[in-house]
């Protein structure tokens, strides 16, 4: 096995935007505003930017294609940029790549960058595209949440879950994010709820009622990455390194084969294994000390705790409805509100999860700080739970 | 060499669940046309939005041709409708590929006639008498439309019959038959008119029908050498009620308890179809064997045919038919969603609807057994099952490369792993659902559901596949067919299991 990334890449500085519903900005604003935010962050000028990784998703409606709006709306110099896509989780693709860069010393410091501007397209939800021209000529016409609805379908038939007792479980899930968002000024969506509110909100694909979904929202985040020699040479205290990057991709096993059951992500739980591997981490639901899921849906972080080993298999609802994962639990997750209320540009998503990870191992969340965490772990998926991209990214204190 | 019975050798049928309930329409309707508040009794089936005379077509010959898709036998298709989706593309040929037929066979679309189901069979007759064909399949379907606040909106259904003609298991015998053509236009549609244009009803009545169906009558009793009053079953479409019909079969000499329901109050006439449709329901319900019936459609003259039952008619006894096909009904009292699914309505389908359906018709030639067929693949090595076929295998133990063989799975046993009734998706009858569709024999699709009872469906129901119009793509006039799921309601999956 490799000798993996683990304290090879330190993160030099971040940056996020305000997200949300951004009619004031387009897609170079909100660039500017991570990138300005993560170089004060680092304390360096362009010109010690060697290489840069940008992350956007929906070119057609967005950002555009390519390398060049990452570049022309920041002035780079004209440094080598790479424009990742890969679904949702682009965002962690981005920072893989720039981080990659600088451990294998091909770059001293890099940037990556995610941005998304989804609030230009006249209606809510995510703008509908078409993939290719075979998968419209048969797959459903679906939507996000009618995918991941399924999930909930499944789960119950496999663990024996009543109909009523997973809905308020993943009501619970998002009365927990919506507490949380509520204290973080760049969130989205600030407003605490009921599990009563969220579970009488209007249907959005059974049983996803409105509340069960997350912010589509506009917003960008950037990581400038170096190695941890550098940033001790810049002057850096409290340093932050990566201790794993892992990206599992479906190969056709859940949508065309009949051992999956349709309730889990498979990726998940490859990508996980790997990332504890990568990090050393033997006993994730003692050592890792807070998490940002993919919470596209409120099933699908429910899910997600089993994927990522933290709940035993069937436990989750268990585990959700005592509050284990809660700002005050054992493991808190999405404690910047995560994508339910902080939002969810898709492109900026996973690199706004290391953000907060980043500022709760520095000290520096403000009134959701964490008392003293040590390991933080981002999850971040792209696509559908029947086809999916899924990326596990372990940060933490050097030397945790 | 002795004289070779020819003749029916099997039938299917198929009526779409939804049953307008004409009291909705007249009463709605009541305000501008309170003459058919009269009509406004029984009920007229009407298709859901992604059926069209293609689709229903399929049905019925998915109906006729069992769960055994292997249809090698099938050497000629012919399709009889006035309602097919495209003038220039051969809708015969898009229901060949659905079945799955082979590329040899002689498939013709028989058009620009109420008479086109008749005159359908009577080219797979004629095929099969001079031997070019030994199993033609017939079929007729029509999708009808006609104008908010008509008569015809009242008169109409949707559906489609099939029945094969070879000469072997003759079911029913052709003794022969005769055609008028006569350009008496009761009605006409323009081809680049949607709706009918009908001339006074009382005319066509006086004019028409009786004085041209009995020298049909004549010809075809002539020509078959069959005596009047032999006639058990006197099949004739016709929208001026049973009294009429049972009128002009005396007319002829026919006794008029042979004049057979034009199942007006329960279905609608159905077109083309609807000749074929009354003698699929004939032959189901009241016909025994050594019967003699007489299948008449009127149409730009008339054509006549003359059948004699066989004792081989309880070999169909599996079949849905249209007598099955009556009996699964759903009323739909809601007239705007007639309306609606019609195309008869301008509504607001969001922004969300305004994706390109453009269809790569490159890809769909592809990929043809795939779309059209439901064609996946099979490991010649490993056994494994997948859709869609692929050069490398699915399977997670063994990646065999190119050992797939085609394998069909629209006639295959499936269930509903997980599913979402989702709002969100543009969609002509929301919620649109859909899930991942597990079969018994290994493989799986996620897939479009249609004929759903909201509020039914769960993880582990059965479904059928039935196939459907999946987008509609406006902007360039085509259509995309594929595959969806119809779940099973329990109380219909057991009784389908004691049957």
């Amino acid at each position: 096995m490799a000798a993996g990334i683990k304290d090879k890449v330190a993160i030099l500085g971040m940056g996020c935007s305000k997200f949300g519903e951004r009619w004031d900005a387009g897609p170079e604003e909100l660039m500017v505003e991570a990138y300005l935010e993560a170089m004060q962050d680092a304390g360096i000028e362009p010109t010690q930017i060697d290489a840069a990784w940008f992350s956007t998703h929906i070119d057609e409606t967005g950002t555009g294609k390519g390398g060049t709006p990452m570049s022309l709306a920041l002035r780079l110099p004209n440094i080598a940029v790479t424009r990742v896509e890969n679904f949702c989780a682009g965002g962690s693709e981005a920072l893989r790549g720039a981080v990659y860069a600088v451990a294998s010393g091909a770059a001293d410091i890099a940037i990556a960058l995610g941005v998304e501007k989804l609030k230009d397209t006249g209606y809510g939800g995510l703008p509908v595209g078409n993939a290719g021209t075979l998968i419209p000529q048969w797959a459903p016409s679906g939507s996000a949440p009618g995918n991941f609805a399924q999930l909930a379908s499944a789960y119950r038939a496999k663990h024996g879950v009543s109909k009523e007792d997973l809905k308020r479980a993943i009501a619970h899930v998002s009365v927990k994010s919506h507490a949380n968002g509520a204290k973080n000024p760049k969130a989205h969506l600030r407003n605490a709820v009921t599990e009563e509110q969220v579970m009488n909100a209007p249907m959005i694909a059974e049983p996803l009622g409105l509340f069960d979904c997350c912010g589509v929202s506009d917003g960008a985040a950037a990581a400038i990455v170096t190695t941890p020699e550098i940033a001790r040479a810049l002057g850096k205290k409290d340093i932050v390194t990566v201790k794993a990057m892992q990206l599992a991709v479906s190969n056709g096993l859940e949508s065309q084969h009949n051992s999956w059951d349709g309730s889990y992500f498979h990726t998940a739980r490859i990508a996980a294994k790997k990332a504890y591997a990568e990090a050393g981490i033997q006993r994730p639901r003692e050592e890792v000390s807070m998490m940002e899921v993919h919470d596209c849906f409120s099933i699908t972080e429910l899910v997600t705790m089993e994927d990522l080993f933290i709940s035993p298999e069937g436990h989750a609802v268990k585990d959700v409805m005592n509050g284990f994962y809660d700002s005050d639990g054992k493991v808190p997750c999405q404690i910047d509100g995560g994508l339910k209320c902080f939002g969810h540009p898709i492109g900026a998503s996973g690199l706004r999860m290391a953000y907060e990870m980043y500022l709760q191992l520095q000290g520096r969340a403000g009134e959701r700080q964490l008392a003293a965490p040590k390991i933080g772990l981002t999850h971040n998926l792209g696509g559908a739970p029947a086809s999916n991209v899924c990326s596990v990214t372990i940060i933490g204190a050097l030397g945790a | 060499m002795a004289q070779q019975s020819i003749g029916l050798t099997a039938f299917g049928g198929y009526i779409p669940r939804l049953r307008l309930q004409r009291k909705a329409v007249a009463q709605a309707n009541a305000w501008i046309a309170p003459n058919f508040l009269g009509k406004g009794k029984g009920e007229r089936s009407m298709a859901n939005w992604d059926e069209d005379a293609v689709t229903m077509a399929v049905e019925a010959a998915r109906d006729l041709l069992g769960p055994d898709d292997d249809r090698s036998h099938v050497d000629a298709l012919f399709f009889g409708s006035t309602t097919m989706p495209f003038k220039d593309r051969l809708n015969a040929g898009i229901i060949s590929a659905a079945l799955t037929l082979e590329e040899t066979v002689r498939a013709v679309d028989v058009a620009s006639t109420q008479r086109a189901g008749t005159s359908a069979l009577l080219q797979a007759l004629t095929a099969v008498k001079a031997g070019e064909a030994k199993h033609a399949l017939v079929v007729a379907a029509d999708h009808r439309k006609a104008r908010a606040a008509s008569a015809q909106e009242l008169d109409f259904g949707d559906g489609a019959a099939a029945v094969s003609v070879g000469t072997e298991n003759v079911i029913a015998k052709y003794l022969g038959g005769a055609s008028l053509t006569v350009d008496f236009v009761d009605h006409f549609r323009g081809s680049t008119e949607e709706f009918d244009y009908n001339w006074e009803e009382r005319w066509i009545r006086d004019e028409g029908f009786s004085k041209i169906v009995p020298r049909a009558v004549k010809a075809a009793l002539a020509n078959a050498g069959v005596k009047a009053e032999e006639i058990k079953h006197f099949i004739l479409p016709c929208a001026f009620g049973d009294k009429f019909v049972q009128q002009l079969a005396k007319k002829s000499g026919i006794a008029p308890e042979a004049a057979r329901d034009t199942l007006a109050a329960n279905c609608g006439e159905t077109g083309a179809a609807h000749s074929l449709v009354m003698l699929v329901h004939a032959l189901q319900k009241d016909a025994k064997p050594g019967e003699k019936v007489l299948v008449l459609h009127f149409g730009g003259g008339c054509d006549a045919l003359v059948f004699e039952t066989t004792d081989k008619l309880s070999s169909q006894s599996d079949k849905r038919g249209i007598v099955g096909s009556l009996a699964n009904r759903k009323e739909e009292s809601n007239y705007l969603k007639f309306l609606t699914f019609n195309g008869l309505i301008e509504w607001e389908q969001g922004m969300r609807a305004e994706q390109d359906k453009k269809t790569a018709l490159t890809t769909l030639y592809r990929n043809e057994d795939m779309l059209m067929g439901l064609v996946g693949g099979r490991c010649t090595e490993t056994g494994v099952v997948q859709f869609p076929r692929s050069r490398i295998s699915v399977n997670p133990n063994n990646h065999t490369v190119d050992t797939q063989e085609p394998y069909k799975f629209a006639e295959r046993k499936a269930k509903i792993l997980s599913w979402s009734a989702d709002f969100l998706s543009a969609s002509m009858n929301p919620p649109n659902h859909y899930g991942m569709v597990v079969f018994d024999e290994g493989g799986r699709i996620m897939m479009d559901f249609t004929d759903v009872e909201q509020g039914t469906v769960d993880s582990g129901m059965e479904v059928k596949l039935v196939f459907r119009i999946k987008d509609f793509d406006e902007k360039r006039g085509f259509r995309r067919y594929f595959w969806k799921a119809v779940p099973i309601l329990k109380e219909q999956a057991k009784s389908q299991a004691a049957e």
